[in-house]
C-alpha cells in the first residue's frame, strides 16, 4: 500500500507541476486542483497508514489507533484549497473576460507600450 | 491569562464581516467603521507594546489546552513589534485610500482590508507552524480581493499570476508541514524547537528537506532570489494603497525567516546547522543585485519602485542570514525602515500617477504642485536608498557594521554599496524625468483644445504621505532607544530556551 500511495501522490504531483507551467488559465487551475490533491493525500500519509484503525483513544482494552492530527489537517487543508480553486477561478474568468485572451503571460514591451502612449 | 493577545485578531475578524454585510452600499458608514476599528487595531498593538517590554513572554491558550496540544499565540517583543508596524501602516494606508477615494472605486475595500489585517496580525502572534499556514492563507486571499480592486485588463491579469503563484507556494507549504510533522510529530514551534536538536545530524535528512522546503515558501512571500518575479508585477498593477500595504506582506515572510529559522532550525542544531544561512545568503546577495538592476532598468514607475523593494528585501535578508543577535538588530531595524520607506514611495507615486496620464517615465508638461511633489519624492527616495539623514541611512550602517565577518564582508560590502548607489542612480533618472525635464516642456495648450486640469491635493491627501514621511523622521531621530529595544529583541529571540520554557511551561502564566 506504501508504494500505490507514494506513486500516487508522485503521479499527481508530476502532473500537477507540468500543467502548472503551460501558457492558458484552465490547464494551471487544473494543475493547481492535482497538486492539492497531492498534498491532500501526502499531509494524510505523514501521521503513517493505518488500515481500520479508528483516530480515538480507545479506554476499554487494547485497541490500537491511528494518529487523529493530520486528518484534523488535512481537513482544514481540503477547504481552504477548495475556497482558493473557487477564487481562482473567478478572478482567471474576470482576466479572460477583460482581456479576451486566457493567456497567464504578461507581455512586458505591451505594457511599456500601453504606457508611453 | 491576557486577552489582550487575541484581540487584534478578533478585532478584525468581526469588524469585517459586519464591514462586508451589513454596510455594503453606505461607503461613509463603512470608512467610519473601518477608521475606528483600525484606530483600535492600533490602540491594542501600542498595549501589546507596553505589555511585551518588560521581557516576559507571553502565551495565550486557544481554548485552554496547553501546548503543545493546543494551539498558542505567543506576544514577545519582536510580535508586539510587527503587530504595531502593521496597525501603524494600516492607519496611513487607509486614511490615503479614502483621501483619494480609491476605496469608493470597487466593492468591499474595507472588509477586505480589515480581512487582511487579520491574516497579518494573526501570522505575527502565532505559535504553531499549521496556524501560521491558517494566518497566511487568510492574508493571501484578502490580499487576493485587493490587488484586483477596481479592477481593468493589466490588473486582473497581474492579479492572475500573483493568485497562481502563491497557491503554488501555499501548496508546498503544506509539503513542508507534512514533511515536518512526520519526522517530529509536531507542530509547535517551542515542542519543534524542543524536539529538533535530539536528531542526530545523520537522522535529521527529512528534517533538513523541510527546512529547505519552508525557506521557499517564506522566500515566496519575501521576494528572494529566484521566487522574486511576482513581485515587480504585482506592486506595480495593484492599487497604489494596496501596494503601500502590501509593504508588510513581504516583511511576513522575513518574519517567518526570523522566527521560525531561528528559533527551530537556528544555530547550533545538528541537523541543519549553516544549511540555511549557507543558501540564504547568496540569494539574499542575488535579490540586492536584481533589484538595483531593476530600478535602473525601469522604464514605468510602479515597476520601479517595486524593484526597490525586492533591492530592500535583499538588504534585509543579507543580514537575517547572518543569524546573530547583532545582525538581526539590523535587519530588525532595517525592515521597520524600509515598510514605511516602501509605503511613502507607493503613496506620493500614486498623487503623482493620478495626476499625469499614466506611469511611464518620459516628460511630460507639468501638472499642478509639481514641487511639492517633487520634494515629497524626493525625500522618500533620499529614505530608500540609504542616504543621510533619513534613517535608510542609518539602517544599512548597522547592517554593514554587523556584516564584519572576514567570509561575509566582501559580497555583503559590495552588493550593498553598489546596489544603493544603482538605486540612487536609477531614482535619480526617474525623478528627473518626472519633475525637472518636465518644467522645460511648453505647457501652453494647443489651439482649440481644452486640457482639464487635475484637482489639487487636499490636504487630506497629502497628510498620510507626511505622516510616513515623518514615520521615518522618528526612527533616525530616536534611533538610539529603538535600536536599545531592537537589541532587546533580538536577544528574546535568540534565547531558544527561554521561549521553549515559556510556551510548554503547564503553569498559569507563560
Amino acid at each position: 500500500m506504501e508504494l500505490l500511495v507514494a506513486s500516487a501522490i508522485g503521479a499527481m504531483t508530476a502532473g500537477g507541476v507540468y500543467l502548472l507551467l503551460r501558457l492558458r488559465t484552465f490547464p494551471v487551475i487544473l494543475g493547481l486542483a492535482l497538486l492539492s490533491y497531492a498534498v491532500n493525500v501526502f499531509l494524510f500519509s505523514s501521521g503513517r497508514l493505518a488500515i481500520d484503525m479508528s483516530p480515538i483513544l480507545s479506554k476499554y482494552g487494547e485497541a490500537s489507533y491511528t494518529d487523529p492530527l493530520p486528518q484534523a489537517l488535512v481537513l482544514t487543508a481540503i477547504v481552504i484549497s477548495f475556497g482558493m480553486t473557487a477564487v481562482l477561478v473567478m478572478i482567471s474568468l474576470g482576466a479572460y473576460l477583460e482581456a479576451d485572451s486566457d493567456e497567464i503571460d504578461i507581455d512586458q514591451a505591451d505594457l511599456d507600450e500601453d504606457a508611453a502612449k | 491569562m491576557s486577552h489582550w493577545i487575541i484581540l487584534p485578531v478578533v478585532l478584525p475578524a468581526m469588524l469585517a464581516p459586519i464591514i462586508g454585510f451589513v454596510m455594503r452600499y453606505d461607503i461613509v458608514l463603512a470608512r467610519i467603521a473601518s477608521t475606528v476599528g483600525t484606530a483600535l487595531l492600533l490602540a491594542i498593538s501600542i498595549v501589546l507594546l507596553v505589555m511585551a517590554m518588560d521581557g516576559t513572554t507571553h502565551i495565550y491558550r486557544l481554548g485552554d489546552w496547553p501546548a503543545p496540544f493546543g494551539i498558542v499565540l505567543v506576544l514577545d517583543r519582536l510580535s508586539a513589534l510587527m503587530v504595531l508596524l502593521t496597525s501603524l501602516l494600516a492607519m496611513m494606508v487607509l486614511l490615503h485610500a479614502m483621501a483619494t477615494g480609491w476605496d469608493n472605486r470597487g466593492r468591499h475595500f474595507h472588509a477586505l482590508f480589515q480581512f487582511q489585517l487579520m491574516g497579518i496580525c494573526g501570522a505575527f502572534l502565532t505559535g504553531d507552524i499549521f496556524n501560521l499556514f491558517v494566518f497566511f492563507e487568510i492574508l493571501l486571499i484578502a490580499s487576493y480581493g485587493l490587488m484586483i480592486h477596481s479592477g481593468g485588463r493589466e490588473r486582473m491579469r497581474a492579479g492572475l499570476q500573483y493568485v497562481v503563484m502563491n497557491l503554488a507556494g501555499s501548496t508546498l507549504f503544506l509539503f513542508a508541514l507534512g514533511t515536518l510533522y512526520a519526522s517530529t510529530g509536531t507542530l509547535n514551534i517551542a515542542d519543534l524547537a524542543a524536539k529538533i536538536p535530539d536528531i542526530p545530524a545523520d537522522e535529521a535528512g527529512l528534517v533538513r528537506v523541510a527546512a529547505m522546503l519552508l525557506m521557499i515558501v517564506f522566500a515566496v512571500k519575501a521576494a528572494l532570489f529566484p521566487v522574486q518575479f511576482w513581485l515587480p508585477a504585482t506592486y506595480a498593477n495593484a492599487p497604489a494603497p494596496v501596494a503601500a500595504l502590501f509593504a508588510i506582506m513581504t516583511k511576513v515572510g522575513a518574519y517567518a525567516i526570523l522566527r521560525v529559522h531561528t528559533v527551530v532550525f537556528g544555530p547550533g542544531v545538528p541537523g541543519t546547522d549553516g544549511m540555511i544561512d549557507a543558501w540564504l545568503f547568496p540569494a539574499a546577495i542575488v535579490t540586492i543585485a536584481l533589484g538595483a538592476f531593476g530600478v535602473l532598468g525601469a522604464k514605468r514607475l510602479m515597476p520601479l519602485i517595486g524593484f526597490s523593494v525586492v533591492g530592500s528585501m535583499g538588504t534585509l535578508l543579507v543580514a537575517v542570514a547572518a543569524f546573530s543577535p547583532v545582525a538581526t538588530t539590523a535587519a530588525l531595524y532595517y525592515m521597520v525602515h524600509s515598510t514605511f520607506a516602501a509605503a511613502c514611495l507607493f503613496l506620493i507615486a500614486d498623487l503623482v500617477v493620478s495626476r499625469r496620464d499614466g506611469d511611464s517615465l518620459t516628460p511630460r508638461a507639468p501638472t499642478v504642485q509639481n514641487g511639492l511633489f517633487a520634494a515629497i519624492f524626493f525625500a522618500a527616495v533620499i529614505a530608500m536608498a540609504g542616504m543621510p539623514p533619513l534613517s535608510g541611512f542609518l539602517g544599512k550602517l548597522l547592517v554593514l557594521d554587523a556584516l564584519r565577518d572576514p567570509d561575509v564582508i566582501v559580497w555583503a560590502w559590495t552588493a550593498i554599496l553598489v546596489g544603493s548607489l544603482l538605486t540612487i542612480v536609477g531614482f535619480a533618472r526617474a525623478g528627473s524625468a518626472l519633475f525637472w525635464k518636465s518644467t522645460s516642456i511648453d505647457p501652453s495648450i494647443p489651439e482649440g483644445e481644452a486640457v482639464a486640469q487635475p484637482d489639487v491635493a487636499t490636504p487630506a491627501q497629502v497628510a498620510p504621505v507626511m505622516l510616513t514621511l515623518s514615520a521615518l523622521v522618528v526612527l533616525s531621530v530616536f534611533a538610539g532607544p529603538v535600536a536599545g529595544y531592537l537589541e532587546r529583541t533580538s536577544e528574546q529571540l535568540f534565547d531558544r530556551a527561554g521561549y521553549i520554557s515559556a510556551v510548554l511551561s503547564p503553569g498559569e502564566e507563560g
